[in-house]
């Protein structure tokens, strides 16, 4: 039997996503791709991929998937959330299992991962990764398309998921030290390209007042609720490109910034970009979150790129040798069936 | 703008990601730390200096088109709303050559212009949740025809039987901005036998050269 991992529950939205389908734009074809890319390339460190890699993303609610190989290394990093390893599909309980480092498991133990708190998605990356056939040089899903990832959607109850690898190799296992997945409290943008568009009090407005992320919000859009911005030129214009990050605002007067599904053109007038280096943080934001913008100029925005360059390139120095810890060997005990009940870690460690 | 994309593309500049050309505009894509900002409008300005006169040149497409009222629900209030009848809608809309502008929206989804302005009208007040791919629809000075199913707020008179995305082929795509576009009317029965032999674009597509 092919190596793979067979979906028992498939969460709020679980996509495959990587960096994004670069290139093809002009076809009308959205970028796609990882909303915390950093994430991304952090579980994908992690077990040894490349940072590109394609990984399961999840949204809000995790999947609970049964392992098909002989076995896997994963790693989940990303939003905090319970993640349980399970003897088989039939079992209730399971181990505890911490996020931000690599964990084993064997053919049919089952990995379920509730729901995220802090933030909004959570990266599940494979040693090797999964076996798809990447579409217009990507694997990401666009759901919304129909291509990529998985049969171009969500996953649903059912899917097996091929992987490349028959089992994991001997690599051990890692933790990540010192990653900073945290969110500023003001997100820089740099204005326009129509904020001519827009009254200096409406500009004022957006970077002086707070937006909360509207339920509506999704992969493709966040819809804002705030201090509304009133056109003094119309809401109209002829459709241009759409950058990740760019701020939009329709007739209505409410913002919307355009995240990684995005559409590739469009009409309304956008008043500002938020700066490259803070889209990872804005896609950990979560629906009902209140966030602010700060306005800052075209040279501070590509300095902040730089250091957030340097930031990614320190991602593979920060995976470090896992060394098991009392707790760690309770767990491995657990897994190894040698004891059966819940006992002081210390008593498990004296044995 | 399709001009200086290709110029842009010509000149194979390191750190260039990608290009968007669309019929106001020309979104650059770029890393920063390949490429100046400065570097890159003054290559931006050269080649803008010498395109005057320049044409892109693209290819030619007939596309069958089934105006049939099964395909066409919102021809009887186009025509109205036009004051014409539902046979000249149809007549209109398949004289002209229509010029690949941009695409956008959704994976090959081309914009064609210009409707004649007898056919000009403003999108529908309430989108529809779902149009069938291969519709075509009409709105403003343009007309299109959606690659897959998707919601719509554009007045639909007709439907291609030919998918206008296939991504067994290199780009997807089958239109690309620069490209001229003519409708052939076909009755239901032509629709049903191009449908039937096969949902790729090419066979049934004439390139005129």
């Amino acid at each position: 039997m092919a190596p793979a991992l067979r979906i028992l529950k498939p969460g709020l939205l679980t996509t495959v996503q990587d960096l994004g389908r670069r290139g093809y734009q002009h076809l009308g074809v959205a970028v796609s791709g990882a909303l915390d890319p950093v994430s991304l390339r952090a579980a994908n460190a992690l077990v040894g991929n490349a940072p590109g890699t394609g990984a399961l993303e999840v949204a809000y609610v995790g999947p609970t998937f049964v392992v098909e190989a002989d076995s896997v290394q994963l790693a989940c990093v990303g939003a905090g959330a319970s993640i349980e390893v399970l003897p088989d599909e039939t079992a209730a309980d399971g181990i505890k299992i911490a996020g931000m480092q690599t964990f084993r498991v064997r053919r049919g133990q089952v990995v379920r991962i509730g729901a995220l708190h802090d933030s909004a998605v959570l990266y599940v990356a494979v040693e090797g990764g999964f076996a798809i056939e990447p579409v217009l040089g990507s694997v990401s899903t666009f759901a919304r398309g129909g291509l990529g990832g998985w049969q171009g959607r969500a996953l649903t109850s059912g899917d097996v998921l091929p992987l490349l690898l028959d089992r994991a190799s001997d690599r051990g296992e890692f933790r990540l030290e010192g990653l900073n997945l945290s969110r500023p409290a003001r997100y820089r943008a740099i204005l326009g390209p129509q904020n001519a568009f827009f009254s200096e009090r409406a500009i004022r407005g957006l970077f002086e007042s707070e937006y909360t992320v509207k339920s509506e919000s999704d992969r493709m859009a966040f819809l804002l609720d705030g201090q509304k911005l009133d056109h003094v030129a119309g809401f109209d214009i002829v459709s241009d490109g759409i950058a990740m990050g760019s701020i939009q605002v329709p007739g209505h007067g409410q913002p919307i910034v355009l995240m990684a599904d995005r559409q590739t053109t469009g009409g309304y007038p956008k008043v500002a970009t938020v700066i490259s280096a803070d889209l990872p943080a804005l896609g950990r934001v979560r629906i009902g979150e209140t966030i602010a913008f700060e306005a800052i100029g075209i040279e501070e925005a590509q300095d902040l790129r730089r250091k957030h360059l340097l930031e990614i390139d320190s991602i593979q120095g920060r995976v470090v040798p896992l060394t098991r810890s009392v707790e760690d060997i309770t767990a491995h005990l657990f897994a190894s069936n040698l004891i059966s009940g819940a006992i002081d870690a210390h008593c498990a460690y004296a044995d | 703008m399709l001009a200086l994309g290709q110029g842009l593309g010509a000149l194979h500049l390191d750190g260039i990601i990608e290009t968007v050309p669309t019929t106001r505009s020309l979104s650059v894509y770029y890393e920063p730390m390949s490429i100046s900002t400065a570097a890159l409008q003054g290559h931006i300005v050269d080649i803008l200096d010498n395109l005057r006169g320049t044409t892109v040149t693209g290819r030619s497409w007939d596309i069958p088109i089934c105006y049939d009222s099964d395909f066409a629900p919102d021809l009887g209030e186009v025509a109205e709303r036009c004051n014409l009848s539902p046979n000249q809608v149809i007549e209109l809309h398949s004289s002209v050559t229509y010029h690949v502008y941009m695409l956008g929206f959704l994976p090959g989804l081309a914009y064609l212009g210009d409707l004649p302005e007898a056919l000009a009208l403003s999108r529908r007040t309430a989108p529809r949740p779902r149009i069938p791919a291969g519709s075509l629809g009409i709105g403003g000075r343009m007309t299109c025809i959606y690659p897959m199913d998707t919601p719509c707020g554009w007045h639909l008179i007709g439907r291609s039987p030919v998918a206008l995305w296939d991504q067994r082929l290199e780009n997807g795509a089958i239109l690309t901005a620069g490209d001229k576009v003519t409708f052939k009317p076909v009755s239901l029965r032509e629709y049903e036998r191009a449908r039937a032999e096969s949902t790729v674009a090419a066979p049934h597509m004439q390139s005129t050269h």
